[in-house]
Protein backbone atom coordinates (compact mmCIF):
# COMPACT_ATOMS: atom_id res chain seq x y z
CA UNK A 1 0.00 0.00 0.00
CA UNK A 2 2.80 2.35 0.89
CA UNK A 3 5.82 2.78 -1.33
CA UNK A 4 9.28 1.93 -0.05
CA UNK A 5 10.15 5.55 0.59
CA UNK A 6 6.96 6.19 2.57
CA UNK A 7 7.75 3.20 4.73
CA UNK A 8 11.22 4.52 5.39
CA UNK A 9 9.82 7.93 6.28
CA UNK A 10 7.42 6.41 8.79
CA UNK A 11 9.64 3.76 10.37
CA UNK A 12 13.07 5.39 10.48
CA UNK A 13 12.09 7.61 13.42
CA UNK A 14 11.59 4.45 15.50
CA UNK A 15 15.19 3.38 15.37
CA UNK A 16 18.01 5.11 13.55
CA UNK A 17 16.52 8.57 13.49
CA UNK A 18 14.54 8.58 16.69
CA UNK A 19 13.91 12.25 17.47
CA UNK A 20 14.37 11.84 21.22
CA UNK A 21 17.03 9.16 21.61
CA UNK A 22 19.25 9.99 18.67
CA UNK A 23 18.64 13.57 17.63
CA UNK A 24 18.02 14.68 21.23
CA UNK A 25 15.05 16.89 20.37
CA UNK A 26 11.95 17.55 22.42
CA UNK A 27 13.56 16.52 25.67
CA UNK A 28 11.73 18.97 27.92
CA UNK A 29 8.32 17.42 27.48
CA UNK A 30 9.65 13.86 27.37
CA UNK A 31 10.96 14.32 30.87
CA UNK A 32 8.22 16.43 32.34
CA UNK A 33 5.04 14.57 31.38
CA UNK A 34 6.16 11.01 32.03
CA UNK A 35 5.36 10.71 35.74
CA UNK A 36 2.49 8.46 34.75
CA UNK A 37 1.26 6.80 31.59
CA UNK A 38 -1.92 8.70 30.83
CA UNK A 39 -0.48 12.21 30.38
CA UNK A 40 2.38 10.66 28.41
CA UNK A 41 -0.09 9.12 25.95
CA UNK A 42 -2.15 12.29 25.64
CA UNK A 43 1.00 14.32 25.11
CA UNK A 44 2.27 11.97 22.38
CA UNK A 45 -1.02 12.15 20.52
CA UNK A 46 -1.09 15.94 20.78
CA UNK A 47 2.45 16.29 19.51
CA UNK A 48 1.80 13.86 16.69
CA UNK A 49 -1.30 15.75 15.58
CA UNK A 50 0.41 19.13 15.72
CA UNK A 51 3.50 17.81 13.97
CA UNK A 52 1.61 16.11 11.14
CA UNK A 53 -0.62 19.09 10.37
CA UNK A 54 2.12 21.70 10.79
CA UNK A 55 4.24 19.68 8.38
CA UNK A 56 1.42 19.62 5.82
CA UNK A 57 0.66 23.33 6.14
CA UNK A 58 4.30 24.40 5.91
CA UNK A 59 4.87 22.00 3.05
CA UNK A 60 1.94 23.52 1.14
CA UNK A 61 3.35 27.00 1.68
CA UNK A 62 7.00 26.09 1.24
CA UNK A 63 7.44 27.87 -2.07
CA UNK A 64 5.79 31.10 -0.96
CA UNK A 65 7.49 31.63 2.42
CA UNK A 66 10.35 34.14 2.17
CA UNK A 67 13.40 32.54 3.79
CA UNK A 68 14.16 35.54 6.01
CA UNK A 69 10.95 35.31 8.00
CA UNK A 70 10.37 31.56 7.82
CA UNK A 71 10.92 30.98 11.54
CA UNK A 72 8.16 33.41 12.48
CA UNK A 73 5.81 31.89 9.90
CA UNK A 74 6.52 28.44 11.28
CA UNK A 75 5.98 29.61 14.84
CA UNK A 76 2.63 31.15 13.96
CA UNK A 77 1.39 28.00 12.22
CA UNK A 78 2.50 25.83 15.12
CA UNK A 79 1.09 28.20 17.73
CA UNK A 80 -2.30 28.21 16.02
CA UNK A 81 -2.39 24.40 15.93
CA UNK A 82 -1.29 24.16 19.57
CA UNK A 83 -4.04 26.53 20.64
CA UNK A 84 -6.54 24.24 18.92
CA UNK A 85 -5.15 21.20 20.73
CA UNK A 86 -5.19 23.08 24.02
CA UNK A 87 -8.82 24.14 23.66
CA UNK A 88 -9.77 20.62 22.59
CA UNK A 89 -8.16 19.13 25.70
CA UNK A 90 -9.74 21.71 27.96
CA UNK A 91 -13.12 20.77 26.54
CA UNK A 92 -12.85 16.98 26.46
CA UNK A 93 -10.16 15.91 28.89
CA UNK A 94 -9.94 18.57 31.57
CA UNK A 95 -8.12 16.50 34.22
CA UNK A 96 -5.27 15.51 31.97
CA UNK A 97 -4.92 19.01 30.60
CA UNK A 98 -4.56 20.24 34.19
CA UNK A 99 -1.83 17.65 34.76
CA UNK A 100 0.03 18.65 31.62
CA UNK A 101 -0.28 22.33 32.68
CA UNK A 102 2.15 24.47 30.73
CA UNK A 103 3.59 21.63 28.71
CA UNK A 104 0.82 21.65 26.12
CA UNK A 105 1.70 25.28 25.45
CA UNK A 106 5.33 24.36 25.30
CA UNK A 107 4.70 22.11 22.28
CA UNK A 108 5.26 25.36 20.38
CA UNK A 109 8.88 25.43 21.38
CA UNK A 110 9.32 21.68 21.12
CA UNK A 111 12.47 21.35 19.06
CA UNK A 112 11.09 18.33 17.19
CA UNK A 113 8.58 20.61 15.48
CA UNK A 114 11.06 23.25 14.38
CA UNK A 115 13.53 20.54 13.44
CA UNK A 116 11.11 18.61 11.22
CA UNK A 117 9.64 21.74 9.66
CA UNK A 118 13.09 23.05 8.79
CA UNK A 119 14.63 19.77 7.74
CA UNK A 120 11.73 18.05 6.01
CA UNK A 121 8.59 20.05 5.32
CA UNK A 122 10.44 22.97 3.73
CA UNK A 123 11.75 20.67 0.97
CA UNK A 124 9.07 18.04 0.48
CA UNK A 125 5.55 17.61 -0.87
CA UNK A 126 2.58 17.54 1.54
CA UNK A 127 1.96 13.76 1.58
CA UNK A 128 5.52 12.69 2.49
CA UNK A 129 5.57 15.55 5.01
CA UNK A 130 2.38 14.22 6.60
CA UNK A 131 3.91 10.75 6.86
CA UNK A 132 7.09 12.25 8.29
CA UNK A 133 5.04 14.02 10.93
CA UNK A 134 3.19 10.84 11.87
CA UNK A 135 6.43 8.84 11.94
CA UNK A 136 8.29 11.27 14.13
CA UNK A 137 5.27 11.71 16.37
CA UNK A 138 5.15 7.93 16.85
CA UNK A 139 8.89 7.75 17.48
CA UNK A 140 8.54 10.45 20.11
CA UNK A 141 5.44 8.84 21.59
CA UNK A 142 7.16 5.48 21.84
CA UNK A 143 9.85 6.90 24.11
CA UNK A 144 7.26 8.75 26.19
CA UNK A 145 5.19 5.63 26.67
CA UNK A 146 8.17 3.47 27.64
CA UNK A 147 9.46 6.03 30.14
CA UNK A 148 5.96 6.72 31.48
CA UNK A 149 5.30 2.99 31.85
CA UNK A 150 8.35 2.35 34.01
CA UNK A 151 8.00 5.51 36.08
CA UNK A 152 4.36 4.85 36.88
CA UNK A 153 4.86 1.13 37.52
CA UNK A 154 7.86 1.53 39.80
CA UNK A 155 6.90 4.87 41.28
CA UNK A 156 3.25 4.34 42.18
CA UNK A 157 2.60 0.66 41.41
CA UNK A 158 -0.20 1.57 39.03
CA UNK A 159 -0.73 1.70 35.28
CA UNK A 160 -3.15 4.21 33.76
CA UNK A 161 -4.39 4.73 37.32
CA UNK A 162 -5.22 1.05 37.98
CA UNK A 163 -3.38 -0.80 40.71
CA UNK A 164 -1.28 -3.51 39.05
CA UNK A 165 1.08 -4.50 41.83
CA UNK A 166 -1.10 -6.64 44.14
CA UNK A 167 -1.55 -5.82 47.79
CA UNK A 168 0.11 -9.07 48.92
CA UNK A 169 3.42 -7.87 47.43
CA UNK A 170 3.19 -4.75 49.57
CA UNK A 171 2.36 -6.87 52.60
CA UNK A 172 5.54 -8.85 51.93
CA UNK A 173 7.56 -5.66 52.36
CA UNK A 174 7.68 -4.21 48.82
CA UNK A 175 7.58 -0.43 48.64
CA UNK A 176 7.00 1.99 45.82
CA UNK A 177 10.16 3.75 44.76
CA UNK A 178 9.35 7.35 45.61
CA UNK A 179 12.39 8.57 43.74
CA UNK A 180 10.78 7.50 40.44
CA UNK A 181 8.15 10.20 40.72
CA UNK A 182 10.71 12.96 41.23
CA UNK A 183 12.07 14.89 38.25
CA UNK A 184 15.73 13.72 38.32
CA UNK A 185 14.78 10.07 37.84
CA UNK A 186 13.17 10.93 34.51
CA UNK A 187 16.60 11.82 33.19
CA UNK A 188 18.09 8.60 34.45
CA UNK A 189 15.28 6.45 33.02
CA UNK A 190 15.73 8.14 29.63
CA UNK A 191 19.47 7.53 29.92
CA UNK A 192 18.76 3.83 30.44
CA UNK A 193 16.52 3.75 27.35
CA UNK A 194 19.31 5.43 25.38
CA UNK A 195 21.77 2.91 26.78
CA UNK A 196 19.67 -0.05 25.64
CA UNK A 197 19.07 1.43 22.22
CA UNK A 198 22.68 2.40 21.59
CA UNK A 199 23.89 -0.97 22.80
CA UNK A 200 21.64 -2.68 20.23
CA UNK A 201 22.62 -0.39 17.38
CA UNK A 202 26.41 -0.13 17.12
CA UNK A 203 26.23 2.58 14.45
CA UNK A 204 24.93 5.10 16.94
CA UNK A 205 27.77 4.76 19.42
CA UNK A 206 30.28 7.55 19.79
CA UNK A 207 33.94 6.67 19.80
CA UNK B 1 11.45 40.12 51.57
CA UNK B 2 8.81 38.38 49.53
CA UNK B 3 10.79 39.24 46.39
CA UNK B 4 14.07 37.99 47.82
CA UNK B 5 12.40 34.73 48.73
CA UNK B 6 11.01 34.38 45.21
CA UNK B 7 14.44 35.15 43.76
CA UNK B 8 16.26 32.51 45.79
CA UNK B 9 13.49 29.99 45.25
CA UNK B 10 13.53 30.43 41.49
CA UNK B 11 17.29 29.90 41.40
CA UNK B 12 17.55 26.78 43.55
CA UNK B 13 14.21 25.16 44.27
CA UNK B 14 12.20 25.81 41.12
CA UNK B 15 15.27 25.53 38.94
CA UNK B 16 14.21 25.68 35.28
CA UNK B 17 16.41 22.73 34.32
CA UNK B 18 16.21 20.39 37.27
CA UNK B 19 12.64 20.88 38.37
CA UNK B 20 10.86 21.61 35.07
CA UNK B 21 13.29 20.52 32.34
CA UNK B 22 12.86 23.74 30.43
CA UNK B 23 15.39 24.72 27.80
CA UNK B 24 16.74 21.17 27.73
CA UNK B 25 17.51 21.06 24.01
CA UNK B 26 20.00 23.90 24.04
CA UNK B 27 21.16 22.84 27.51
CA UNK B 28 22.28 19.49 26.16
CA UNK B 29 23.52 20.77 22.82
CA UNK B 30 25.59 23.76 23.97
CA UNK B 31 27.21 22.35 27.10
CA UNK B 32 30.41 21.04 25.57
CA UNK B 33 32.60 23.83 26.95
CA UNK B 34 32.21 26.33 29.75
CA UNK B 35 32.74 29.51 27.77
CA UNK B 36 29.97 29.06 25.20
CA UNK B 37 27.72 27.62 27.88
CA UNK B 38 28.14 30.78 29.92
CA UNK B 39 27.44 32.94 26.85
CA UNK B 40 24.19 31.13 26.13
CA UNK B 41 23.26 31.29 29.80
CA UNK B 42 23.71 35.07 29.82
CA UNK B 43 21.59 35.42 26.70
CA UNK B 44 18.79 33.33 28.22
CA UNK B 45 18.86 35.29 31.49
CA UNK B 46 18.77 38.55 29.61
CA UNK B 47 15.80 37.49 27.50
CA UNK B 48 13.92 36.24 30.56
CA UNK B 49 14.43 39.56 32.34
CA UNK B 50 13.27 41.50 29.27
CA UNK B 51 10.33 39.41 28.07
CA UNK B 52 8.72 38.41 31.38
CA UNK B 53 7.62 41.94 32.38
CA UNK B 54 6.46 42.58 28.81
CA UNK B 55 4.39 39.41 28.82
CA UNK B 56 3.15 40.25 32.29
CA UNK B 57 1.77 43.61 31.15
CA UNK B 58 0.31 41.99 28.05
CA UNK B 59 -1.38 39.35 30.15
CA UNK B 60 -2.66 41.79 32.74
CA UNK B 61 -3.99 44.52 30.46
CA UNK B 62 -5.08 42.62 27.35
CA UNK B 63 -5.42 38.88 27.77
CA UNK B 64 -6.92 38.05 31.16
CA UNK B 65 -10.66 37.70 31.50
CA UNK B 66 -11.92 41.23 32.15
CA UNK B 67 -8.52 42.74 31.48
CA UNK B 68 -9.88 45.04 28.81
CA UNK B 69 -12.03 46.90 31.34
CA UNK B 70 -9.70 49.92 31.13
CA UNK B 71 -10.90 50.45 27.56
CA UNK B 72 -14.51 50.91 28.56
CA UNK B 73 -17.50 49.25 30.15
CA UNK B 74 -18.54 47.31 27.03
CA UNK B 75 -15.29 45.35 26.92
CA UNK B 76 -15.47 44.21 30.52
CA UNK B 77 -16.59 40.68 29.70
CA UNK B 78 -14.09 39.99 26.95
CA UNK B 79 -11.85 36.99 27.62
CA UNK B 80 -8.87 36.76 25.33
CA UNK B 81 -6.87 34.27 27.39
CA UNK B 82 -6.97 31.65 24.63
CA UNK B 83 -4.70 33.95 22.60
CA UNK B 84 -2.04 33.78 25.32
CA UNK B 85 0.31 31.35 23.62
CA UNK B 86 0.43 33.07 20.28
CA UNK B 87 0.89 36.51 21.85
CA UNK B 88 3.66 35.35 24.15
CA UNK B 89 5.59 33.65 21.40
CA UNK B 90 5.18 36.73 19.18
CA UNK B 91 6.53 38.98 21.96
CA UNK B 92 9.44 36.62 22.54
CA UNK B 93 10.32 36.26 18.86
CA UNK B 94 10.16 39.99 18.20
CA UNK B 95 12.01 40.89 21.41
CA UNK B 96 14.76 38.48 20.41
CA UNK B 97 15.00 40.16 17.04
CA UNK B 98 15.08 43.66 18.61
CA UNK B 99 17.63 42.73 21.23
CA UNK B 100 19.80 41.14 18.57
CA UNK B 101 19.77 44.32 16.52
CA UNK B 102 20.40 46.54 19.54
CA UNK B 103 23.27 44.44 20.82
CA UNK B 104 24.82 44.32 17.36
CA UNK B 105 24.70 48.10 17.12
CA UNK B 106 25.81 49.12 20.60
CA UNK B 107 28.07 46.34 21.78
CA UNK B 108 29.72 44.43 18.93
CA UNK B 109 31.94 42.50 21.33
CA UNK B 110 28.99 41.12 23.29
CA UNK B 111 27.28 40.40 19.97
CA UNK B 112 30.25 38.38 18.83
CA UNK B 113 30.33 36.35 22.00
CA UNK B 114 26.59 35.65 22.02
CA UNK B 115 26.46 35.53 18.23
CA UNK B 116 24.51 32.55 17.02
CA UNK B 117 22.74 31.95 20.31
CA UNK B 118 20.54 35.00 20.23
CA UNK B 119 18.24 33.93 17.38
CA UNK B 120 18.02 30.40 18.81
CA UNK B 121 16.56 31.75 22.00
CA UNK B 122 13.23 32.48 20.34
CA UNK B 123 12.56 28.75 20.43
CA UNK B 124 14.08 28.08 23.84
CA UNK B 125 11.36 26.61 26.01
CA UNK B 126 12.77 28.25 29.13
CA UNK B 127 11.59 31.65 27.92
CA UNK B 128 8.08 30.61 26.91
CA UNK B 129 7.91 28.35 29.96
CA UNK B 130 8.84 31.30 32.15
CA UNK B 131 5.97 33.29 30.68
CA UNK B 132 3.48 30.46 31.21
CA UNK B 133 4.60 29.85 34.80
CA UNK B 134 4.37 33.57 35.46
CA UNK B 135 0.77 33.45 34.23
CA UNK B 136 0.03 30.57 36.61
CA UNK B 137 1.74 32.15 39.60
CA UNK B 138 -0.24 35.35 39.24
CA UNK B 139 2.40 37.88 40.29
CA UNK B 140 1.55 41.24 41.83
CA UNK B 141 3.59 43.53 39.59
CA UNK B 142 5.81 43.64 36.52
CA UNK B 143 8.82 44.10 38.82
CA UNK B 144 8.12 40.81 40.58
CA UNK B 145 7.87 39.18 37.17
CA UNK B 146 11.31 40.43 36.16
CA UNK B 147 12.78 39.31 39.50
CA UNK B 148 11.36 35.87 38.82
CA UNK B 149 12.91 36.06 35.34
CA UNK B 150 16.32 37.02 36.72
CA UNK B 151 16.21 34.21 39.28
CA UNK B 152 15.18 31.57 36.75
CA UNK B 153 17.86 32.79 34.37
CA UNK B 154 20.60 32.62 36.98
CA UNK B 155 19.46 29.12 37.93
CA UNK B 156 19.69 28.15 34.28
CA UNK B 157 23.24 29.59 34.04
CA UNK B 158 24.32 27.66 37.14
CA UNK B 159 22.98 24.43 35.70
CA UNK B 160 24.50 24.78 32.24
CA UNK B 161 27.90 25.98 33.45
CA UNK B 162 28.05 23.15 35.98
CA UNK B 163 27.21 20.56 33.34
CA UNK B 164 29.71 22.03 30.87
CA UNK B 165 32.49 21.90 33.48
CA UNK B 166 31.72 18.27 34.25
CA UNK B 167 31.59 17.36 30.57
CA UNK B 168 35.00 18.96 29.97
CA UNK B 169 36.46 16.68 32.65
CA UNK B 170 34.49 13.71 31.35
CA UNK B 171 36.64 13.60 28.23
CA UNK B 172 39.29 11.84 30.31
CA UNK B 173 37.11 9.13 31.81
CA UNK B 174 36.27 5.69 30.58
CA UNK B 175 32.51 5.62 29.98
CA UNK B 176 30.76 2.45 28.73
CA UNK B 177 30.52 2.73 24.95
CA UNK B 178 26.73 2.84 24.49
CA UNK B 179 26.46 5.57 27.10
CA UNK B 180 29.06 7.86 25.57
CA UNK B 181 27.89 11.24 24.45
CA UNK B 182 24.25 11.78 25.18
CA UNK B 183 23.53 8.94 27.60
CA UNK B 184 26.08 9.94 30.21
CA UNK B 185 25.02 13.57 29.91
CA UNK B 186 21.50 12.58 30.92
CA UNK B 187 22.76 10.63 33.91
CA UNK B 188 24.93 13.54 35.06
CA UNK B 189 22.03 15.94 34.74
CA UNK B 190 19.91 13.53 36.78
CA UNK B 191 22.51 13.35 39.52
CA UNK B 192 22.88 17.14 39.54
CA UNK B 193 19.11 17.31 39.84
CA UNK B 194 19.15 15.05 42.88
CA UNK B 195 21.83 17.28 44.40
CA UNK B 196 19.71 20.36 43.74
CA UNK B 197 16.75 18.71 45.44
CA UNK B 198 18.51 19.21 48.75
CA UNK B 199 17.50 22.86 48.43
CA UNK B 200 13.81 21.90 48.66
CA UNK B 201 11.97 23.77 51.35
CA UNK B 202 14.42 26.66 51.60
CA UNK B 203 12.70 29.79 52.77
CA UNK B 204 14.14 33.18 53.61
Amino acid sequence: MLSKRSKEIIFNPFSKENPVLVQVLGICSTLAVTVSLEPAIVMSISVMAVLAFANVIISLMRNTIPTTIRIIVQLVVVAALVIMVQQFLLAFNYDVSKKLSVFIGLIITNCILMGRLEAFAMHNKPWPSFLDGIGNGLGYGMVLVVVGFFRELLGSGTLLGYQVIPQCVYDAGYMNNGLMILPPMALIVVACVIWVQHARDKELQEK
Amino acid sequence: MEELNLFVKSIFVDNMIFAYFLGMCSYLAVSKNVKTAFGLGLAVTFMLVVTLPLNYLLDKYILQPGALAWLGEDLKDVDLSFLGLIMFIAVIASATQLVEMAVEKFSPSLYNSLGIFLPLIAVNCAILGGALFMQQKDFGSALTASIYGAGSGIGWVLAIVGLAAIREKLAYSNVPKPLRGIGITFIITGLMGIAFMSFLGIKL
